[in-house]
């Protein structure tokens, strides 16, 4: 076969050196892996390929993995097989329009990335959202907080051999959908959330609906913690797998319960508070030694502390305007249209060209389930965004996992690639 | 239908005679009673006189309401269609979805459609969850052709029917590079609306087995065969 008949991937394939290593270290238990598998001149560097279709990359990441025997030497992951353009898009679309097609980005946290998007219109706009729309957020917020780690914490299992629980946190998932429904009308990419506010108020019966949710949450938050956190076989897998300290992460930038497991109480939601997270008494749980168990327990604790803030802003809930009044931004109410020639014009204009924006750059970041999720915006004064840009934090925390799961064993890099939470849908946009 | 067993009585030689004759007379009775033979066995004789008597139509009622014909096409479509493997491959949002018809609300195992396999050689459907980017779209075509025939496919969600919202540079839509059976509409459909999905592609394979990719391409003739001189294995099969 000539050189140019070479496929790209044959190519990405033998670009990758293969430099044979030293003599392996020896393991805790005393034993090289020579006493394993003979004199070390029989062993080889293996190159494996996982993905992107794998089931246990969590969508479509394809790692390189150079193994020596059973232990990850080098670990070289090729993203941008879901890469969607998105960026691109958004600078062709008007700023309201924007929304459902960065909303698809990360697909487990939609809310947060229609949330970073609209806190960057409104930061450069201007914009004062009312109170009732903040809280609005933050309920709906939370709930995909919850959601997102309920996925994740369904498939990890699932990606450590613990099939049950990925019914019950679908059973839970459903709920928490059910509601989105409700408030917004569909089930994932709601559009909730716009520039000014929300969409909609919510209906009668969502909190009714959202009450009865949030008081059975924790109790089944316990039954997984009964399930798992007792299990001796998710203990061994987890416990002292892969662990980076918090110098080495933030090195390298990961945020949210990743930086978090390894002690760092980093969370915008108190370091920075939007969107009046200031109002809500709630804890950062942190891990200690940052391993795969405490980026697991990390997580699970976050579900309590979502169901507190739900539950607060749920009973502090002011009246008032869901949206902004400012009738350059939002749309004017329906009634308004028939009597106010105003209304009418406003309407028009919204509706045909957009909101306008007045020039200027805004990075406005918020804390998603995965980490820092920040959205940068460049306005040249026209209807249209002229850049924009999302520091998607999977793509960050990605960078890590090389450095967390170099020199152990490949059972071992599953269970960490479960605990980062990547999703590619983030990564590659 | 009525299913009646008869005990074959005596020895061996005795056994052999009997099926003979009631081997005849099954083909006797198919044909309308004209066929040369060896004589039927007494315990036979009254029902050959009844069919003997029968007219046409009621030859044909008699017929109908004893036995229970198909072709073997139809028979394997039944239990294809109700077995589908489908391939644990997931590429978006639409993934999250096709997990939720695992779970417990939609429960796609009421149909027999729950052994996702993970390798693309064990399984028969391939359902696309989510946009194809231009890079993506060899990797799926290649778990495509992996697949073992007969095989399907359902293109889920709007973005690999028709790029969806995105309708940019970086997406293709399914169709242009692989054939697709079902198309499940939604950005991201819901579960039902993928289990809907699922059961036309049901009904399409139970009614309509000849409706494969194959027939609608204009492509019959074109399957890949071991070739014979290859490992033995696959020179018996393709001699079979």
């Amino acid at each position: 076969m000539s050189t140019e008949a070479r496929s790209a991937y044959r190519r990405m394939e033998e670009s990758i050196t293969l430099s044979p290593l030293g003599e392996p270290e020896a393991d805790q238990s005393g034993m090289s892996l020579a006493d394993w598998g003979g004199g070390h001149e029989t062993q080889e560097l293996l190159t494996l390929n996982m993905g992107p279709h794998h089931p246990a990359t969590h969508g479509v990441l394809r790692l390189l993995v150079t193994l020596q025997g059973e232990i990850v030497r080098d670990i070289k992951p090729i993203i941008g097989y879901v890469h969607t353009g998105i960026e691109k898009t958004a600078e062709d679309k008007a700023y309201w329009k924007v929304i459902p097609v960065l909303e698809r980005m990360d697909y487990l946290s939609y809310f947060f990335n229609s949330m970073a998007y609209c806190t960057a219109v409104e930061a450069i706009a201007e914009v004062q959202v009312p109170k009732r729309a903040q809280y609005l957020r933050v309920i709906h917020l939370e709930l995909n907080r919850i959601m997102s780690h309920l996925v994740w914490l369904g498939t990890s299992a699932l990606d450590l051999g613990a099939i049950s629980m990925f019914w019950y946190c679908f059973r839970e998932r459903e709920q928490i959908l059910d509601l989105f429904e409700m408030s917004a009308g569909q089930r994932m990419h709601t559009r909730y959330f716009q520039v000014g506010g929300v969409m909609e108020d919510i209906p009668r019966g969502f909190l009714e609906k959202l009450k009865a949710f949030v008081d059975v949450m924790p109790g089944r938050t316990d039954q997984y913690n009964a399930l798992l956190h007792s299990n001796e076989i998710v203990l061994q897998r987890l416990r002292g797998t892969c662990p980076l300290d918090a110098e080495k992460l933030l090195a390298y930038g990961v945020t949210g319960p990743l930086l978090r497991s390894a002690g760092n109480p980093w969370d915008l939601r108190k370091a920075a508070p939007y969107s009046s997270y200031d109002d809500f008494d709630f804890k950062i749980p942190v891990g200690t030694v940052g391993d795969n168990y405490d980026r697991f327990a990390v997580r699970l604790a976050e579900i309590y502390e979502s169901v507190k803030i739900i539950k607060q802003a749920m009973e502090g809930l002011p009246e008032g305007p869901y949206i902004t009044t400012d009738r350059k931004i939002a749309l004017p109410p329906r009634h308004e249209l028939a009597t106010s020639m105003e209304a009418l014009i406003h309407h028009f204009k919204l509706v045909t060209e957009g909101m306008r924006v007045p020039p200027g750059e805004v990075y406005s970041a918020i804390e998603s389930p995965r980490g820092e999720l920040g959205c940068f915006l460049r306005s040249d004064g026209s209807s249209k965004p002229a850049r924009v840009h999302v520091r998607d934090p999977s793509f960050v925390n990605l960078q890590a996992l090389s450095e967390m799961a170099e020199g152990s064993y490949i059972a071992d890099l599953i269970a960490t690639l479960a605990m980062l939470d990547p999703v590619l849908g983030g990564i590659d946009r | 239908m009525e299913v009646r067993r008869q005990a074959l009585g005596g020895g061996s030689a005795v056994d052999a005679d009997l099926l003979r004759i009631r081997q005849s007379s099954a083909r006797r009775l198919l044909r309308g009673g004209d066929v040369e033979g060896p004589t039927p066995g007494a315990h036979l004789e009254d029902e050959r006189i009844e069919t003997d008597e029968m007219g046409e139509e009621e030859l044909e009622r008699y017929v109908h309401e004893r036995v229970l014909t198909t072709t073997l096409d139809k028979a394997v479509a039944w239990g294809r269609s109700n077995s589908f493997f489908p391939a644990t491959f997931g590429l978006a949002c639409c993934a999250i979805e096709m997990m939720s018809i695992v779970a417990a609300r939609v429960d796609v195992a009421r149909f027999g459609y729950e052994a996702f396999r993970a390798s693309p050689r064990q399984a028969d459907l391939l359902i696309l969850s989510g946009r194809v980017s231009i890079k993506m779209a060899p990797v799926v075509r290649r778990i495509y052709d992996q697949m073992l025939e007969p095989k399907w496919t359902i293109s889920m969600g709007a973005c690999c029917s028709s790029m969806g919202v995105f309708n940019n540079y970086a997406l293709v839509p399914a169709d242009k590079f692989m054939p697709i059976d079902v198309h499940v509409p939604g950005c991201p459909p819901r579960p039902e609306a993928l289990m809907h999905g699922v059961l036309k592609l049901r009904k399409m394979v139970q009614e309509d087995p000849d409706m494969s990719w194959r027939r609608r391409y204009d492509a019959i003739g074109t399957e890949e065969r071991a070739s014979g001189a290859s490992a033995a294995g696959g020179g018996q099969a393709a001699r079979a």
